[in-house]
């Protein structure tokens, strides 16, 4: 693109398209980079060839996965210039942002910016999580979705959230063979979340529908350990099994394939790169932007909207891209503020009816305390460096007060991930061994880049 | 280990896999290629040399690094499979800028 578009986005998953779809609607040059070869990010993820084939797989996966297919329509006919592929590595503040596509390095310069990179799997430091055999259950998932692939042998399901039942009752819809469901969600935790109901409004469209996945998936004969503690993947080369504290006794249930999930957090990577301002959820323990009303963050001209704002789910996240897409408008004369601040007027309102149901999905399905501050001193931490809970306790020890000066000591945050599967954990211990908030603790400084990028792109830079 | 459900059927890309021929089907990711035909790890760690497949499938763990037609680090998640590609576990790499 030689000229200047109006708007870059980046991420094409429901809050990236939904923005785009708007931002086109009203006369804005709409650039769109998402490194997925498809668009729909993670919820929507390969939805136009699953809408495509009349298959099992679209049984299996949903009517919620199905509804993506008519925002994937309005993206697919509007006129936007989306590339797949394309992987963001930097971006400036002045919205100039780099990325590679096909190989070749290239920087494009927007007049406004829109951060829509969703959310990752929350990391969870058990012993034995590095061990092949492990993976995400939002990564099983994507195996479906994306090559219609199941895990074969018996697999055990470990952790809490609505995510981690959803993909076991499409595991066992697959026809896979899920021998146990542990999670760590205890009968207390769905007791205090019981006192949030009256404020949420949808709870019993919600309820009513985690109940029938979890009546599923007991009825295809899946154990369900609810509150286990004392997690450890068993295994020294790859996972034979788990290991978990019920009802006062240590079981061992043996596996083929281990999923394990504890919700998923905000994307900060590319906010944190900008070093825009940043604050801390509770009880979900994430970091997320600090936006106003239109989700534009502290750096003048740069927004994010959708799951890397905060996690607030994927109806909410494309209502929240059409908010922010109006705004950009406004800001670049399209539109009057009264016409924005008219066509929201709607948004607002459906934009606070998916939020309510957030302060019970949040406290019930607060992660598990134990992966958050690892007891065990080998459990990896940083998977990429392979650094334990217990040398980052000797970091501390040693007088390390934050996860930077942590990293030049221990090398954790220093790999490819660049902490994205480390950081919130690091963040906990040094918090709970200096006696102090995970707030005060902070993050990682992340500098670019952020993605891999190799010489041999970079001799092609051309901007 | 990894299945295919029926409707995955048409396995009409082929690539080379350190020197193994593995088949795919079309739109498959690299990683998703090497996890259902079985060929072992996609890499290994830079510190104790320790096997890894893919643990995100979304371009954030980057345990599933490889090396695809000569070019290392690649996250072999986001890269779809096309035919006669070349795919090479990534030993032991440190950062993603070397
Ligand atoms: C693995 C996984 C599976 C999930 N499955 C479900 C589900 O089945 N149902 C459900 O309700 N919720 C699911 N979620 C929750 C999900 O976060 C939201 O529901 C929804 O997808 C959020 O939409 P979004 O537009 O904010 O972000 P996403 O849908 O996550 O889209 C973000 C997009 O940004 C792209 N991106 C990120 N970083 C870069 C970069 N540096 N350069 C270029 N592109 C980039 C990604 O490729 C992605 O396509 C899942 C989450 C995860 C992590
Ligand atoms: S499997 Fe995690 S980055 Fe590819």
């Amino acid at each position: 693109m030689s000229t200047e578009p109006d708007l870059i986005i980046i991420g094409a998953g429901p809050a990236g398209q939904a923005a785009a779809v708007e931002a086109a609607s009203h006369g804005l040059s709409v650039l769109v980079l998402d490194e997925q070869s498809q668009p729909g990010g993670q919820i929507y993820r390969n939805i136009a060839r699953n809408a495509a084939n009349e298959s099992k797989l679209r049984d299996i996966l949903g009517r919620d996965y199905m509804r993506g297919a008519a925002l994937a329509r309005e993206f697919e006919k509007a006129d936007i210039d989306y590339r797949a592929g394309a992987s963001v590595w930097q971006v400036d503040p002045n919205c100039a942002v780099s990325f590679t596509h096909n190989g070749t390095a290239s920087q494009v310069t927007g007049r406004r910016l829109l951060i829509a990179t969703g959310a990752q799997e929350r990391p969870v430091a058990i012993p034995g999580w590095t061990l092949p055999g492990v993976m995400g259950a939002g990564a099983a998932q994507v195996l479906l979705k994306s090559s219609g692939v199941v895990p074969m042998g018996r697999i055990v399901v470990v952790g809490s959230g609505p995510l981690l039942l959803l993909v076991t009752q499409q595991l066992v819809d697959a026809g896979a063979d899920v021998v146990a469901m542990l999670e760590t969600t205890r009968t207390a935790d769905y007791l205090a979340a019981a006192g949030t109901l009256p404020g949420a409004l949808r709870a019993p469209e919600y309820l009513r529908k985690g109940m029938a996945m979890r009546r599923r998936v007991k009825a295809a004969g899946v154990p369900i350990h609810s509150g286990v503690r004392g997690l450890a993947v068993l295994g020294s080369e790859t996972a034979k099994g788990v290991r978990f504290g019920h009802g006062g006794a240590m079981q061992e249930v043996e596996a083929d394939t281990v999923l394990l999930h504890e919700g998923v957090v905000p994307n900060v990577q590319i906010t944190r790169q900008l070093w825009c301002d940043h604050e801390w959820v509770e009880p979900q323990r994430y970091w997320r932007p600090v936006l106003d009303e239109y989700y534009n963050t502290s750096i003048a001209g740069i927004a994010v909207a959708g799951d890397s704002a905060g996690i607030y789910g994927a109806e909410y996240a494309a209502v929240a891209g059409r908010i922010a897409a109006l705004d950009a408008a406004c800001s670049l004369q399209k539109i009057s503020a009264a016409d924005r601040d008219r066509e929201a007027a709607p948004l607002l309102k459906q934009r606070a009816k998916y939020q309510a149901i957030r302060p019970l999905l949040d406290s019930l399905f607060r992660p598990n305390p134990e992966i958050l501050t690892p007891a065990d001193d080998d459990t990896i931490v940083c998977r990429c460096e392979e650094v334990s809970a217990g040398a980052i306790r000797e970091g501390v020890r040693l007088g390390a007060t934050g996860p930077n000066q942590l990293k030049s000591y221990m090398r954790c945050g220093m790999g490819p991930c660049q902490g994205r599967f480390c950081g919130l954990t690091v963040a906990e211990i040094i918090a709970a061994e200096r006696g102090e908030s995970v707030r005060d603790v902070g993050y990682y400084r992340i500098r670019p880049p952020i993605k891999p990028v190799t010489l041999g792109e970079l001799a092609a830079f051309d901007d | 280990m990894y299945k295919r459900l029926p409707e995955g059927d048409d396995l009409s890309v082929t690539f080379d896999f350190e020197g193994e021929s593995v088949s795919a089907r079309p739109g498959d990711t690299v990683a998703a290629a090497i996890l259902v035909s079985d060929a072992g790890h996609t890499r290994t760690t830079p510190v104790t040399g320790a096997p890894r497949l893919p643990y995100c499938m979304m371009g954030v763990c980057f345990d599933c690094l490889m090396e695809i037609d000569g070019v290392p680090n690649q996250q072999a998640c986001l890269v779809e499979v096309r035919d006669g590609m070349r795919v090479k576990r990534q030993v032991g790499a440190r950062g993603v800028d070397e």
